[in-house]
């Protein structure tokens, strides 16, 4: 709970930066490189597999009452709303917020977080802001080419291993997504991210004890973050829906 | 008599561990203090209480007036530019080569011309004898070098104080004595006020007109050198000379 209340700390402090001090291009570029450009593969993989196996479940399910070309409409609906945003936010936590504990950690144990202190430095200015915006600006792009990929691949799979008729595929997979289901993907993508740069700079910042402190932080960072993300993944999707349907 | 730094009354605890039990002490603006005192009896606790990385559960600190334990993170980050502070591992940025580690402040303030900054940055470490190294990273320098880089961050923006935080701890005895001659060297040329810790008693004759010594977590005593040095109160003449107590065991 007191490390709840923390999270929320330096997310309000991560706000108020703004007020303080414009953020570093050349920081955020940096970030941005790695968090975004780096991440891809990762990504992108985990799409691909994801959207194959779906569509290979949904059509054995599906091929036994006849409806073989709802299995687009499905997968598409099914990546883009919820594992889409999920599953590669649980990629970036354990490539990207466990590389943001270990090394904030890092600079807290050899003191590095003090010298940029006493280098009137502000840690959330000069290292929270950078990765924070450059996870916002990634994850959602990240997690709209996941998805595509997903249902790229789930079209292959569908179409040329399962043998289902191409036009149908993409029609009932047309006309079944909603735009608010891809809106629900990237809004859930902008909230996550929130939570893995916000939880991996605090268990950062905060880490206590050398290099078994820094090993520590970054396991309680990719198990807090995680399981947060698929509590609120939850609530949200119940939200979104209220909201959409309203 | 120029108060530059008053400390009052100063408590700090960790959990159940009373590390500060009402620290007071002042230094005057151009003094060359040492604090001595064991190891693990607080000296880089208090040292960091004097900048404000480190908040006192009890007490006053106060620098040129203003009370730091009063004070949020944003509003010491301004009391903090007066500052020059060399870590113990010296604690440089290791994603920064030299060059960006020395330059840091001057290039975040962004007041003067490239040009300007690196001359600053030239100046810097030829001060510390380390001139054309700018381009190398941390992690290929030695201990020695590194803190004599550190220190070089800490000066090159003209603090008025400079805390150094066990300078020559972990150094071979050449380049121990280097760092405590750039120290004095800070001292004279920049007029600094120049506040060290250490447990090097070598180190501390060199560096310091003042002598305070911590003993379970307040002042003991204080006063020039030479009288701390040559004192024959039996715990600072244990402490000095190196003599641990007696083991009745034994
Ligand atoms: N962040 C911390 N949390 C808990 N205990 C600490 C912390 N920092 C220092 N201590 C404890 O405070 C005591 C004094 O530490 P320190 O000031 O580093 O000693 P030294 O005189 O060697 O510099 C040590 O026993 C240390 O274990
Ligand atoms: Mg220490």
């Amino acid at each position: 709970m007191v490390q709840l209340g923390e999270v929320f700390l330096l997310l309000a402090e991560t706000a108020r930066s703004f007020r303080h001090q414009t953020p570093s291009w050349k920081d955020f570029l940096h970030q941005l490189q790695f968090i975004g450009v780096k991440s891809q593969s990762v990504v992108i993989t985990t799409g691909a597999a994801t959207g194959m196996v779906l569509c290979a479940q949904t059509f054995l399910q599906f091929h036994k009452v006849k409806m073989d070309t709802a299995t687009g409409a499905v997968v598409s609906i099914g990546m883009s709303s919820e594992l889409g945003p999920v599953l590669a936010a649980l990629m970036l936590t354990a490539r990207v917020g466990a590389a943001m504990t270990a090394e904030l950690g890092t600079m807290k144990v050899t003191e590095q977080i003090d010298a940029l202190r006493a280098l009137a430095a502000h840690p959330v200015d000069t290292l929270v802001v950078p990765r924070f915006l450059a996870l916002l600006a990634s994850a959602p792009l990240l997690t709209a080419e996941s998805v595509v990929v997903g249902i790229l691949s789930s079209w292959l799979v569908g179409v040329h291993l399962l043998g289902i008729d191409s036009a149908y595929y993409l029609v009932n997979m047309t006309r079944y997504t909603d735009p608010q289901d891809v809106l629900t993907g990237l809004i859930k993508s902008f909230v996550f991210a929130a939570i893995i740069a916000v939880v991996g700079c605090h268990k950062g910042l905060t880490c206590r004890g050398g290099a078994e402190g820094v090993g520590r932080a970054t396991t309680e960072a990719v198990v807090a973050a995680s399981i947060s993300i698929l509590i609120i993944n939850f609530f949200l999707t119940l939200f979104l829906a209220r909201i959409f349907n309203a | 008599m120029d108060n530059m730094i008053q400390v009052r009354d100063v408590t700090k605890n960790f959990g159940s561990q009373r590390v500060l039990r009402g620290v007071s002490l002042d230094i005057e603006r151009g003094e060359a203090v040492v604090i001595i005192g064991r190891s693990g009896g607080g000296k880089s606790i208090l040292l960091k209480h004097l900048i404000g990385l480190l908040q006192p559960d009890s007490g006053i600190v106060r620098v040129d007036g203003e009370d730091l334990a009063q004070m949020d993170e944003r509003s010491l980050l301004r009391v903090r530019r007066k500052y020059g502070m060399l870590f113990q591992m010296a604690a440089l940025f290791d994603s920064l080569t030299v060059d960006e580690n020395v330059g840091f402040v001057l290039r975040r303030q962004g007041l003067e011309s490239e040009s300007e900054i690196r001359r600053r940055i030239g100046e810097a470490l030829e001060m510390v004898e380390l001139p054309g190294i700018g381009h190398k990273m941390p992690s290929e320098l030695s201990g020695g070098m590194r803190k004599r880089v550190g220190l070089a961050r800490a000066i090159v923006y003209r603090p008025e104080i400079v805390l150094y935080d066990e300078p020559t701890t972990g150094l071979d005895p050449i380049a121990a004595d280097n760092i405590d001659r750039l120290i004095r060297r800070v001292w004279e040329t920049l007029h600094v006020t120049s506040i060290a810790v250490t447990h090097d008693m070598k180190s501390a004759r060199t560096i310091s007109n003042r002598i305070l010594m911590l003993h379970e977590g307040r002042i003991y005593s204080e006063g020039p050198t030479r009288d701390i040095l040559e004192s024959t109160d039996p715990v600072i003449h244990r402490f000095v000379n190196g003599i641990s107590t007696p083991q009745k065991s034994e």
